[in-house]
This record gives C-alpha cells, sequence and structure tokens, in this order.
C-alpha cells in the first residue's frame, strides 16, 4: 500500500507521544489502527488445542460467556470445506474478533482487528475438519466475550 | 480480487473475494506426497489512504476467501483498498469505489 510508510510515521509518533504522556494515553495509542501487516500471531495460529490457541492469543484475559454476541454460522454444514459464519454485537469499544473451531487440527480460524471506525459485525467462510463447536470471542473492556455453536459437518473440509 | 462496498445510513459494508487456493499443507496429492502449505496470513484495508480493518487468518479460511467488514464515515466514490500477503510472501492489492 503507498500510504504504509506514512502511516507508519504517524503510528510510531503517536505512540513514543503516549509513552511520555502517560498510561491513560498507551490505551488510546493501542486502539490506533494497527499497522498492515504487523503481526501474524503465528504461535496463535499454530497451537493445536483450544486452550493453547486461546492463551497465545489473549494471555491473561478474563473470558465470559455472552449473550451480546450474536454468532450466526449454520446448525448442519453439508460442506465442511465452505462454512459461512458471521458475528456481530453491540458491545462497546471492540478490539478484536476471533474465530476458533475447536476441533480442527489448528483451532483458530481468523482475528478481525477492529478500530473505533469500525461496526462490530463481520463475515467469513471457514473450513471444518469434523463435526465441532465453533467459538466466536469478542475482546471489549478488557474481556473476552464468548459465544458458542455446535456445527455437524457431514463432509470435512480439510482432508484431500 | 473482488471488492463491493456500499455505504447505507454512514455505514460502509465492504465485502471481498479473493482468489487464492488455500492449501493447508495437510492435503496429499495423487502419489500420496503432501502438497505445502500456502494460505492467506493477512488482510488490510484501508478507506481514502487510512487503515479501516486488518485481519489475521489462518488455514481454516476456506479456498478463495470471502471476508465482509462494516466501518462508519464512508461517503458514496471513496475509495477502498484491500492488500492481502500469504505465508510465501506473495501479495495482492484491490481497490473499489463506496456505491
Amino acid at each position: 500500500m503507498t500510504v504504509d510508510g506514512q502511516s507508519m510515521k504517524m503510528n510510531r509518533r503517536r505512540f513514543l507521544g503516549a509513552l511520555l504522556k502517560g498510561s491513560a494515553c498507551i490505551a488510546v495509542a493501542t486502539s490506533l489502527p494497527r499497522l498492515a501487516f504487523a503481526a501474524w500471531n503465528e504461535k496463535a495460529f499454530k497451537a493445536e488445542t483450544l486452550e493453547g490457541a486461546l492463551s497465545n492469543k489473549y494471555p491473561g484475559l478474563e473470558i465470559v460467556d455472552s449473550t451480546a454476541l450474536k454468532l450466526k454460522a449454520p446448525a448442519i454444514a453439508e460442506n465442511g470445506a465452505v462454512v459461512p459464519v458471521s458475528v456481530k454485537t453491540d458491545l462497546p469499544d471492540v478490539k478484536s474478533i476471533s474465530l476458533f473451531v475447536e476441533k480442527n487440527p489448528s483451532p483458530l480460524a481468523a482475528t478481525f482487528h477492529l478500530t473505533p471506525v469500525n461496526v462490530a459485525d463481520v463475515s467469513i467462510r471457514l473450513r471444518m475438519g469434523e463435526t465441532s463447536n465453533l467459538i466466536a470471542v469478542v475482546e471489549s473492556g478488557g474481556k473476552l466475550h464468548r459465544a458458542q455453536q455446535e456445527v455437524k459437518v457431514t463432509i470435512g473440509g480439510c482432508g484431500g | 480480487m473482488k471488492i463491493k462496498a456500499k455505504v447505507k445510513k454512514d455505514v460502509t459494508k465492504v465485502k471481498m473475494l479473493i482468489k487464492h487456493a488455500m492449501e493447508t499443507g495437510r492435503r496429499k496429492d495423487q502419489d500420496g506426497n503432501v502438497i505445502p502449505g500456502l494460505y492467506i496470513t493477512e488482510v488490510s484495508a484501508s478507506h481514502n489512504g487510512q487503515p479501516v480493518f486488518h485481519a489475521e487468518v489462518g488455514q481454516a479460511v476456506s479456498k478463495d476467501p470471502y471476508i465482509a467488514f462494516s466501518f462508519k464515515g464512508g461517503v458514496a466514490g471513496d475509495k477502498i483498498a484491500i492488500t492481502w500477503i500469504d505465508s510465501s510472501g506473495a501479495t495482492e492489492t484491490g481497490e473499489a469505489a463506496i456505491k
């Protein structure tokens, strides 16, 4: 992207400014748009268990079950290779939304990083190897809000 | 890649369809050899040059990924640019105007 250099400079400047001004400003700096292609969380994506993926993705954050997010996915997916999933929430100040497929070889499927201009409403199509719980986690107010749903898969999407 | 962006009551919904094999690295070819993994790892979007969205994705995303997100403040005619990078470092950028 042609604006990368520019936005990187701006972020760095704001971040340094925030360091000087104290912790209140650091909260602002971390909610700024992230740099393009700054961080693919390899540890979390390569984790082989749901717990491992969650703790690598969101270390130390408390998880609460919540009805404030709407996870939309089919109850039965005929083709596990293409399972449409969407997550919506009215929770304030959403920093990120992550999707996990509990029984996939690598449970973490995707993380969406949101900024204050975003509306917390995302959709994606996922692969599911077998019938499994699908877990959506919304990071808001320093906590993780979780919703889950079982998706029955008749033809798996990971095999060859 | 195909990008559609539509504004309705101050909320712009952006939908993208990216052409990519998204090889998981777990599939085998006819001779039983493992096909090496090659999948998109990150997708970023900007609105008139300002970043508005960033996603990290893994092997569990379907072939030819479809992703949608929404943001506030877009106006018809504004430029949306989307860039992805895959595990081999290949990238592609696509652009569309908000309708």
